[in-house]
């Protein structure tokens, strides 16, 4: 039995390891060079609770479904997660009502906890929100999470049980014959297949038609993010929205689990086949700015660090295409729009086990289902930290010095599979502090050549195409 | 290594903790002259300056430690846990001296719209790049903003082959010393274009080009203006910040400096805590901060062994045309050396302290050098009588 899932994104990642808990040949196949590198690193990195999605869609069962899973994933897969809670804020009348209903939906969709309060309950928790707050939705089940770090986690978890991943390597077709899914074809090589998931994210459309299906019709949304410098941590405690508008939830304030705070996103339409068009623009950016400031007044004079935008694939139904398909073994997790993060793992679960029942599939009889992630030095207790440095002085080694991450910790990044600075920067945070990068890129890079073998010049950014250096002074 | 130097120079047992393998900072990659003018009375490189410094702390008898970082330091007591090859140390003292330098301010922050390629690098950066690593970083190169070191990188740049299309200043004027616009662009023929600056990065995975517009006198953009200009490296010279990550929370920083606020002896609003240095403020010249840190490790070592007391200070409050302010109050009493940027060149300026206390005339005045202005133990202890002691750089 072999089963290839077609992206290794959050979505991807999480079905590859769901899959691998069964006795089937696993095939990970991702375009990027590396996991988690489409939508799953751009965006605002949220598990929602449930309450923004309509009772009945696949979006409000899934997300609640998924929300509850969190904790548990987070443990055995060893990435961060912080269930620091949302308000939701109202600043007129109409507003206001707006959170009687997103209430009383979230009441439908099983999210607790919910609970509306006044003005003044919520500047006591959030001090910093604009004074004239009318009231505010508190839903203490929201959490925030590195959605790439899950996805990461969650592939070298499938990777431990037998999964395979091939990052860098596009899907050009998928043989069907009679009804069935045959094969995979790529752009290095054919791979029989008895299922193909399609978890392509903003490329899940093209996927599904090389299947001969004329869904999911996906439409890449916009979203530009600033992240502010962490000293603008101190104005934010938990996740904060405006009242969402019919459009989209809104420009968000979110604090990220590494101590920074993150504006965003903008919901901007794109063309239809513009699935790389993640620029920032100057109106975007004054609309995040604007945004954010409209609900937390100090955060505009908070210096940024870092400004970026992702895609969000919105579909025609905006509801999620997920399930078996008319052609028999090819199945969808696609249109995975917010809050396809926080669906993915109980989308992930429900997808393997259809699999599995359609297919009779046995469950491994050793499927090892703990993941330990890259020790994070700064995370550690003394004691820790020293007995590692015992075993690896490498690990006493300061490269990136806004974040505190070791030479020790890029190794074993590398150990893992980075393979550029940005691999090295999603898997260790080494860059993404206030600096970014200007103090340790240099190092990274001397760590990648060191590691990999290669020389200076072989070194990318991001993959083919965006090698840091050109050449050597002297030959 | 100048506070550490003259801290073991009074007899104070004196450690100082250095990330890096190798001592003297940013000064190893400086491998270009103007070091020493006025410390040494020579024109050294900065791995030439860096040597003589590491003589002199050789002969104080300061205990060093290399490839250690200070983890966390603070805030109750001088205590620091340092981390190193070797494990987790913590390492307790009477008193602190924060040198740890500045940092560079990335591309993020300048929050220019567009693509995020690699081939946009700042500037020290692309310094350790090519002088440190040996490494080129592009083949045609445009560097945004003029300070000192966007302008030693275009010179160093071109000298290496590259392409260097121009530098490009937000302001009217210049950011980097008038010298280093002279050595630097015009002895090499490289065009320096004011109140220019970046408005798009284009190319998805490397540098492919840049959109350039001109600014109006807010600095902002003039439509029609834009013009592409096909380049594989962006090189950021936009601004140094002084480095505070391990005490900002709990010390009183400057907004204007970025660095912690200072009294007359570099001594933070913690009494054992002093702070020298680009870490303070950033300063045009090394010989300067050489000068401050050995004044804050003198002041260290007193306050090591109870010969500082701590008394009441001045704080100095900045009229209109001031950036830079060091220090940000005063010890009365104590003659002190006030370091003044002014935010806007001025040909004839009058530097007013008081008011009325003292009063400098000064030719040629320019943002991109600082003005030295020496306060007697009598003038520091008449501004104290004042109800409120101001620093003014005016036109004269």
């Amino acid at each position: 039995m072999r089963v290839a899932v077609v992206g290794a994104g959050i979505v991807g990642s999480l079905i590859a390891r769901e899959l691998a808990r069964y006795e089937a040949d696993v095939l990970l196949v991702e375009r990027e060079p590396d996991v988690g590198w489409g939508i799953t690193k751009a965006n605002s990195g949220i598990v929602h609770a449930g309450f923004h999605d309509p009772p009945g869609t696949a979006l409000a069962r899934f997300c609640a479904l998924g929300n509850a899973l969190f904790e548990q994933l987070a443990l055995e897969l060893d990435f961060a997660f912080h269930r620091c809670g949302a308000w939701v804020l109202a600043f007129t009348p109409d507003e206001r009502r707006v959170l009687d209903g997103l209430l009383n939906q979230g009441m439908e969709n099983g999210v607790p906890g919910l609970t509306i309060c006044p003005p003044d309950d919520v500047l006591s928790e959030q001090p910093y929100v604009t004074p004239d707050v009318a009231a505010g939705l508190w839903a203490p089940t929201v959490g925030i999470t590195e959605p790439w770090a899950v996805a990461l986690a969650a592939a070298e978890n499938a990777r431990e049980n037998g999964a395979d991943w091939h990052v860098g390597e596009a899907v050009t077709g998928i043989a069907v014959r009679t009804g069935r899914v045959q094969a995979v074809v790529t752009d290095r090589g054919r791979y029989a297949a008895d299922v193909v998931v399609n978890a392509a994210g903003l490329w899940a459309d093209r996927i599904a038609a090389m299947a001969g299906l004329s869904e999911p019709r996906l439409a890449p949304r916009r979203g530009e993010y600033i992240l502010l410098d962490a000293s603008a941590r101190a104005f934010v405690r938990s996740v904060l929205f405006p009242t969402p508008n019919p459009h989209s939830k809104g420009i968000l304030v979110v604090p990220t689990v590494d101590g920074g705070v993150l504006l965003g996103p903008t919901a901007e339409d794109v063309s239809l086949d513009a699935k790389r068009a993640t620029e920032t623009t100057a109106h975007g950016m004054a609309v995040v700015r604007a945004g954010a400031t409209r609900l937390v007044p100090a955060l505009a004079r908070m210096p940024a660090i870092h400004a970026f935008a992702g895609l969000r694939p919105e579909s025609s139904g905006r509801d999620f295409v997920v399930g078996p398909t008319p052609v028999r073994g090819f199945y969808q997790a696609a249109a995975m729009r917010s809050p396809g993060i926080t669906a993915a793992p109980a989308l992930a679960r429900w997808l393997a086990e259809s699999i599995s029942a359609e297919f009779s599939l046995q469950p491994k009889s050793r499927f090892i289902s703990a993941r330990k992630g890259i020790p994070r030095t700064a995370d550690l207790s003394a004691h820790e930290w020293d007995a590692l440095i015992e075993r690896d002085p490498h690990y006493g080694q300061i490269a990136c010095p806004c974040n505190g991450v070791t030479e020790g910790e890029i190794m074993e990044a590398i150990r893992r599979g980075a393979t550029t600075v940005d691999g090295v920067k999603f898997r260790t945070r080494a860059g993404f502090g206030r600096c970014q990068g200007g103090s340790c890129a240099d190092r990274v890079l001397a760590i990648l050549t060191r590691e990999l073998c290669v020389s200076p010049e072989e070194v990318t950014l991001r993959g083919p195409g965006s090698a840091l250096v050109a050449d050597r002074v002297r030959p | 290594m100048a506070a550490a130097t003259a801290a073991a120079h009074v007899g104070a047992r004196t450690l100082l903790i250095e990330r890096e393998e190798a001592l003297g900072g940013v000064l190893d990659q400086c491998i270009h002259p103007g070091f020493g003018l006025h410390r040494y009375r020579e024109d050294l490189t900065g791995p030439e300056f860096a040597h003589r410094l590491v003589g002199e702390l050789a002969a104080s008898g300061a205990e060093v430690w290399t490839g250690s970082t200070a983890l966390e330091l603070g805030p109750s007591r001088p205590v620091a846990r340092v981390v190193g090859t070797a494990g987790l140390v913590r390492v307790r003292a009477q008193a602190v001296v924060w040198a740890a330098g500045a940092w560079e301010r990335p591309v993020g922050a300048l929050l220019i719209p567009g693509t995020r390629p690699a081939g946009v690098f700042t500037a020290g950066l692309a310094q350790r790049f090519v002088n440190i690593h040996g490494l080129i970083p592009g083949r045609r190169a445009l560097v945004l903003g003029s300070g000192d070191i966007g302008l030693i990188m275009a010179r160093r740049l071109y000298l290496e082959g590259i392409e260097v299309v121009g530098v490009l200043e937000l302001r009217p004027f210049p950011g980097g010393l008038l010298r280093n616009v002279v050595q630097c662009l015009h002895d090499f023929g490289i065009q320096l274009r004011l109140s220019h600056t970046v408005s798009t990065l284009h190319g998805r995975d490397r540098l492919t080009g840049v959109t350039v517009v001109e600014v109006d006198e807010h600095g902002r953009p003039i439509v029609g203006s834009e013009e592409h200009i096909e380049v594989d490296t962006l090189i950021l010279s936009v601004g140094l910040i002084p480095e505070t990550r391990k005490i900002e929370p709990w010390v009183s920083l400057d907004p204007i400096n970025g660095g912690a606020d200072v009294d007359g002896w570099f001594r933070t609003r913690i009494p054992w805590l002093f702070s020298a240095g680009n870490a303070v403020a950033v300063f045009d010249l090394v010989d300067t901060v050489a000068r401050v840190g050995e004044r804050a490790g003198l002041a260290a070592a007193r306050h090591a062994r109870g010969d500082l007391p701590v008394g009441e200070t001045v704080p100095l409050v900045r009229e209109g045309n001031v950036g830079h302010l060091v220090p940000t109050s005063l010890v009365p009493g104590v003659a002190t050396t006030l370091f003044v940027r002014a935010r806007g060149p001025l040909p004839r300026a009058r530097v007013e302290v008081g008011p009325g206390v003292v009063s400098r005339l000064h030719v040629g005045v320019r943002p991109a050098e600082m003005v030295e202005v020496d306060l007697s133990p009598e003038e520091t202890t008449k501004l104290a009588s004042l109800p409120e002691a101001r620093v003014e750089v005016r036109p004269a």
